[in-house]
């Protein structure tokens, strides 16, 4: 038994059956687990929402926000998200420079958008709003930095997965892989215009 | 260097408190002795600590779970002897301590011992019955074992350095914020909630991909078993809930460590959004913790009746239904604190609806055991002992329901009476038959039956003492969480349900009584044919303990009670010849994780930042390192005939 290795025709064949039932469980875990963090993200709405008065004397929403500068941001944001779908059709040619080349302007547009929040974050703070001022800003750092935190995540994961790619190339277990980075990419592109929709927009309207 | 980690924090304020630190310390002390004594490192981590295997993570969570019951049983006998000697006195625990005791009693059962219970039974049970070979994701498996390990850890260590909330297991604003509770005890139950609530999450997560897709061929979802079906609709509960905790405990955090106003008295905080957010977590995970005891119970009634479950279809849709009414209820647990009549009545009518399904399981239980032989095992003794006093914790609960009532007894004795009455015959029994069915699966040989039955006679006649005068009590107005009192027409009753839990203490020791004889009689014991009940479902078709795959041939399933459809029809199962399975490799990194989850935690209560940055740097290192292993798995044989595998190196 002990002879027995994966290049053994039959066993490599169950190894394949195998991944490709994992990989199909682990989409559907994966899609499961953005539910759930969609439940972290509507309850810090709903807390936004309940806190929105709630200025106590201090600055409201429409003299702390600045839509050019978010508008910016949203443009970085989404355009990684197109960038992303370019390196995800490269992987899907197996075409692993561009596959690269894409997750490298993915990553530098998410940084970029983290790296605006970050200036957006100091400006405020440094103007007397920041989170401690009032339980309206709690809420609103809270939120928009959550997802922050969630684009942080996803560039270091960005980064794991590039050395992956160049280092294993773009077999099916990368590709599942970036296959769920995607979908969590995209899902935080999703969630940054529910913020920009219900945050920014009604807060300078 | 160690942030606000001083000598101060060791427990020297109080004798008592320093008595069960040094009991926690020295207990640690042995066990760690006695495992490098008998060289037992290798074996337990080659074995234990770093196994995928879906039955010894079960098991340990179990370990876990009876461990956490001793110390939150600790706690809840120091409370009820505080109260049966404080009349006009201040006993013997200040109050600051019995604060921390009460509130440390409801974080454990609920959390470190109740969660890691049922999770133990799913991890046990679930697989076998749906005829896979693991769990979908045995990794992650393994790192939820360990992040709940940790958030127990952390509030055991609390117990040594520093101290626990006094804010109660709710841990309810303004009073748990930075102004009225500047200590660590806050931030102890915040981490250890918090830590261990993402452990719950990937649990529900990877036993409802299990469920959804690992069923083997033939067993659609009306024929799955009733515990599967509770362990299903338990997940998706903890899918949609637990992120709830997660909020709330961050929330809370962000006030007392950034200054932040979400619950805070002034700078705009709203009290009334924890109570929501807390809540909308907290009761349905009333029911994440009942469901698996009902799921028990449906099984253990159906196997010692010797009958088909009565009203399958009933109970999955009662299931189902209380699933989704869990998420409509949780304003009752504060009818009080200001909501409209509008809302309250809307709650109070919700509240009395989900007591409709539960009622359909009753009958559905009772209707099973009509006319059936019915064996009257341990396991079955703590099933009638559940519906008799489930019942009437049933009733109360309808009673508090009412918001008008509601109104006189909330936060007294008789609220403390009613959800004891639900948890301890609505999950604890549960767990405790569950623990007894299915032990000779997961070890092979049964428990002792005359100690089971001891065992759960001294639990139901302790349970009657300890609770029923509370339920008096209340309506003599005694509110609860009292450190002393000066009524005296209150002390008699206390002094009875002290005697129930002493009556309870005499239960768990028995509990581990039962496994020392057992384990000593073990051979007399011994389950040679897999199915020592004469058991109705799959778990029971192969061999016990099951090898480490479980099942050679992946069975077919053609009926609900698949083992006994077989049994009727002579169906022999395909022979396993000496086919090749994939299973999951063992890996250290989920122990890792946890390990260091643990230090994360207690950094970040002493505010030890860079002990905090480099266990979260090792922790995500541990998870690239896992996450980018291609072929987490290797090969088994199944011999030809016989049950045995080989274990080939890879």
């Amino acid at each position: 038994m002990t002879a027995t290795t994966k290049n053994d025709p039959e066993i490599a064949a169950l190894f394949e059956a195998a991944e490709h039932e994992a990989i199909e469980e682990k989409s559907l875990g994966f899609w499961t687990y953005l539910m759930s963090d969609a439940v972290i993200f509507s309850l810090l709405f709903a807390t936004y929402a309940v806190m929105y008065t709630r200025t106590a004397g201090g600055p409201a929403a429409q003299d702390v926000f600045d839509l050019p500068h978010t508008a910016w941001e949203t443009a970085l944001l989404l355009f990684s998200s197109i960038t992303f779908g370019f390196a995800s059709l490269s992987a899907a040619e197996e075409d692993k420079s561009r596959t690269l080349m894409w997750l490298g302007v993915t990553f530098l547009f998410g940084l970029g958008f983290v790296t605006m929040e970050l200036v957006e974050f100091s400006g405020m703070i440094a103007e007397g709003a920041g989170p401690d001022r009032s339980g309206f800003l709690s809420s609103f750092f809270t939120l928009v930095g959550t997802h922050g935190l969630h684009v942080s995540s996803g560039l270091i994961w960005i980064a794991i997965m590039a050395l992956q790619v160049s280092r294993k190339g773009l077999g099916a277990a990368v590709q599942s892989r970036l296959h769920r980075l995607g979908l969590f990419w995209h899902f935080l592109d999703i969630i940054w215009i529910g913020i920009f929709s219900f945050v920014y927009l009604p807060g300078v309207m | 260097m160690l942030g606000r980690l001083t000598w101060d924090a060791l427990p020297f304020y109080s004798p008592i408190a320093f008595g069960a630190a040094t009991f926690v310390v020295l207990g640690g002390v042995v066990v760690l002795a006695a495992i490098t004594w008998f060289k037992l490192w290798p074996w337990l981590w080659k074995e234990w600590l770093t196994s995928v295997d879906h039955k010894k993570i079960g098991v340990m969570y179990i370990v876990l779970a009876l461990v956490m019951l001793v110390r939150g049983f600790a706690d809840a006998l120091m409370m009820r002897s505080q109260q049966a000697i404080a009349l006009n006195s201040p006993g013997y625990l200040s109050p600051d301590h019995y604060n921390q005791v009460f509130s440390a009693h409801g974080t454990i059962m609920i959390v470190f011992m109740a969660m890691p219970f049922l999770t133990g039974l799913f991890n046990i049970v679930v697989p076998l019955q749906i005829g896979t070979r693991d769990v979908s994701f045995p990794f992650l498996n393994s790192v939820s074992l360990w992040l709940t390990a940790s958030g127990a850890a952390l509030v055991m260590a609390s117990l040594v350095i520093g101290d626990f909330s006094q804010a109660g297991w709710s841990g309810y604003p303004p009073f748990s914020e930075i102004t009225y509770s500047p200590g660590v005890g806050v931030d102890y139950w915040i981490w250890s909630l918090f830590l261990s609530g993402f452990g719950t999450t990937l649990t529900g997560i990877n036993f409802f991909v299990t469920i959804l897709k690992r069923r083997a061929p033939g067993m659609s979802l009306m024929k799955m078993p009733m515990f599967t079906w509770t362990a299903l609709v338990t997940s998706i509960l903890i899918i949609f809930a637990f992120p709830a905790i997660t909020v709330t405990s961050a929330l809370l955090g962000l006030d007392r460590y950034l200054g932040m106003h979400f619950f805070t008295n002034g700078g705009g905080g709203n009290m009334m959004n924890y109570m929501n957010l807390f809540w909308i977590w907290g009761h349905p995970e009333v029911y994440i913790v009942i469901l698996p005891a009902f799921g028990v119970f449906s099984e253990v009634v159906s196997t010692f009746s010797r009958k088909r479950l009565f009203g399958y279809h009933s109970l999955v849709y009662a299931t189902a239904a209380i699933g989704v009414l869990s998420f409509s209820v949780w304003l009752h647990h504060f009818f009080t604190m200001g909501s409209s009549p509008n809302v309250n009545a809307f709650f109070g009518i919700t509240t009395m609806i989900i007591a409709v399904p539960t009622g359909v399981k009753i009958y559905d239980w009772l209707f099973t055991m009509y006319k059936g032989r019915v064996e009257f095992s341990a396991p079955m003794h703590w099933t009638l002992g559940f519906i008799f006093t489930f019942v009437i914790g049933g009733v109360t609960g309808v009673l508090l329901a009412v918001p008008p009532a509601d109104f006189l007894m909330h936060n007294s004795e008789f609220l403390v009476a009613h959800f004891h009455n639900m948890l301890i015959p609505g999950a604890l029994f549960g767990y405790m038959a569950g623990y007894m069915y299915w032990f000779p699966k997961v070890f092979g040989f049964k428990l002792d039956e005359k100690w089971g039955k001891r065992t759960f006679w001294l639990w139901i006649i302790g349970f009657y003492l300890a609770f029923m005068p509370l339920y008096v009590l209340g309506f003599e107005g005694m509110p609860r969480r009292m450190q002393h009192y000066s009524n005296p027409a209150w002390q008699p009753w206390l002094i009875v349900a002290e005697l129930g839990a002493v009556v309870i203490l005499a239960g768990i020791v028995s509990t581990f009584i039962q496994i020392w004889v057992s384990y000593k009689n073990r051979e007399a014991l011994r389950d040679t044919t897999g199915d020592p009940w004469d058991g109705r479902t799959l778990e029971w078709s192969i061999s016990s303990p099951p090898p480490e795959y479980n099942f050679a041939v992946i069975p077919e399933v053609h009926d609900l009670d698949e083992l006994t459809w077989r049994k009727e029809n002579n169906y022999v199962e395909p022979k396993a010849d000496g086919q090749a399975i994939v299973m999951p490799n063992n890996t250290g990194a989920g122990v890792i994780i946890g390990g260091f989850t643990f230090m994360l935690g207690f950094a970040l209560t002493w505010q030890i930042w860079w002990l905090a940055v480099v266990s979260l740097i090792i922790m995500v290192t541990a998870l690239a390192i896992r996450g980018a292993d291609d072929h987490p798995e290797h090969m088994v044989k199944v011999e030809p005939e016989s049950g045995d595998f080989l274990n080939p190196a890879e």
